[in-house]
């Protein structure tokens, strides 16, 4: 009976079946919750599409128990933040900064996007001003006056 | 709109992201760029390994001329690829190497490697929790990084070094380095 208590609660909550450590946590839990947070926006650079929070590699490990130390000595979350980014680069952030190099990157979608309905507006309003337009006769040339008669000519034949 | 222009457009667009997708196809997402280059190594005083009753290795240590400082681990399989190369450097005497021995979940575990495939370093620091693995921006071993004589880093090569990527890439950067004082 327990054992399938625990099992449904691994289902229920998967996170608790990996990643943080119980004996990693901090006692106090508004630390912990901060502590946790920041974890997962840190990328685990040995997995390097799980976060911190989330890895269970020895490296992950290390860098769970840095955080939550630094906290522990009263660090702001973006200082934290900041000191890893300081060691492993903008790669360890899963949400990139904002910034020149990522411009294209955050801007880019929007900017499609605008484009798209820019394309979508002009072309509705070309085809409704065609629409209203009347179609105006273009008179025959010479060229093809004649070519008429002619063919009309033949007919009559 | 051109009718060209309509059809050209989305083509040119492919083509630009293509373009951009085959050469991140080409880069390594497990080389991370070098953040310490140019700057001071990070702060770290690490304990002697069991049996080397030296002073361990701290940051202060690297001050005065230029040096190696290599990230290892007796459970490492490329360290051991790396290590005849190391044991060759040493025995050259180009530059001293000095190393950290990351991650070792037995005290006993690096120093029974060292004695057992020998010995390259003129210091080495014990760093059981990633402590100056963190600061220096490690994400596996062996890493290698070249200290200049001001305690300045100034290269960093991730994986084993060996003869050929001495002569290409780290020989390079050495002969760079002036000597301490020297402007």
């Amino acid at each position: 009976m327990r054992h399938i208590a625990v099992s449904l609660l691994l289902v229920a909550f998967p996170q608790a079946a990996f990643g943080v450590n119980p004996s990693e946590m901090l006692s106090d839990p508004a630390l912990e919750l901060r502590a946790r947070e920041i974890s997962k926006e840190l990328r685990c650079v040995v997995c390097q599409n799980q976060s911190i929070d989330e890895s269970d590699a020895t490296l992950a490990r290390d860098l769970r128990v840095l955080v939550r130390e630094r906290l522990a000595a009263g660090d702001d979350d973006q200082g934290v933040i900041d000191y890893v980014v300081s060691r492993y680069g903008d790669f360890v952030l899963l949400r990139p900064p904002v910034k020149g190099a990522t411009l294209a990157l955050w801007g880019g979608p929007i900017a499609i996007v605008l484009f798209a309905l820019i394309a979508v507006f002009v072309f509705f309003r070309r085809q409704r001003q065609t629409a209203k337009a009347p179609i105006a006769a273009t008179p025959l040339n010479e060229q093809e006056r004649q070519r008429l008669q002619d063919l009309l000519a033949e007919k009559e034949h | 709109m051109n009718k060209r222009l309509m059809f050209t457009l989305p083509l040119m667009v492919f083509l630009i992201l293509a373009g951009y997708f085959a050469v991140g196809l080409t880069k390594d997402p497990k080389k991370l760029p070098n953040m310490l280059k140019g700057k001071p190594v990070p702060d770290f005083a690490l304990k002697p390994i069991k049996g080397r009753d030296d002073k361990g290795f701290a940051s202060t240590d690297l001050k005065g001329e230029t040096s190696l400082v290599n990230i290892f681990g007796s459970w490492c399989v490329a360290c051991q690829i790396e290590h005849p190369f190391l044991m060759k450097l040493k025995a050259e005497g180009a530059v001293p190497i000095h190393g950290i021995d990351w991650r070792e979940e037995d005290p006993d575990a690096g120093p029974d490697w060292l004695n057992k495939h020998g010995d390259p370093y003129a210091l080495v620091g014990d760093d059981p929790r990633s402590k100056a693995a963190i600061a220096f921006g490690v994400t596996g071993a062996p890493e290698t990084f070249v200290v200049d004589g001001d305690g300045v880093v100034r290269f960093k090569y991730v994986g084993p070094l060996n003869a050929d990527i001495w002569r290409d890439v780290i020989e390079p950067v050495l002969r760079q380095i002036k000597p301490p004082g020297a402007s």
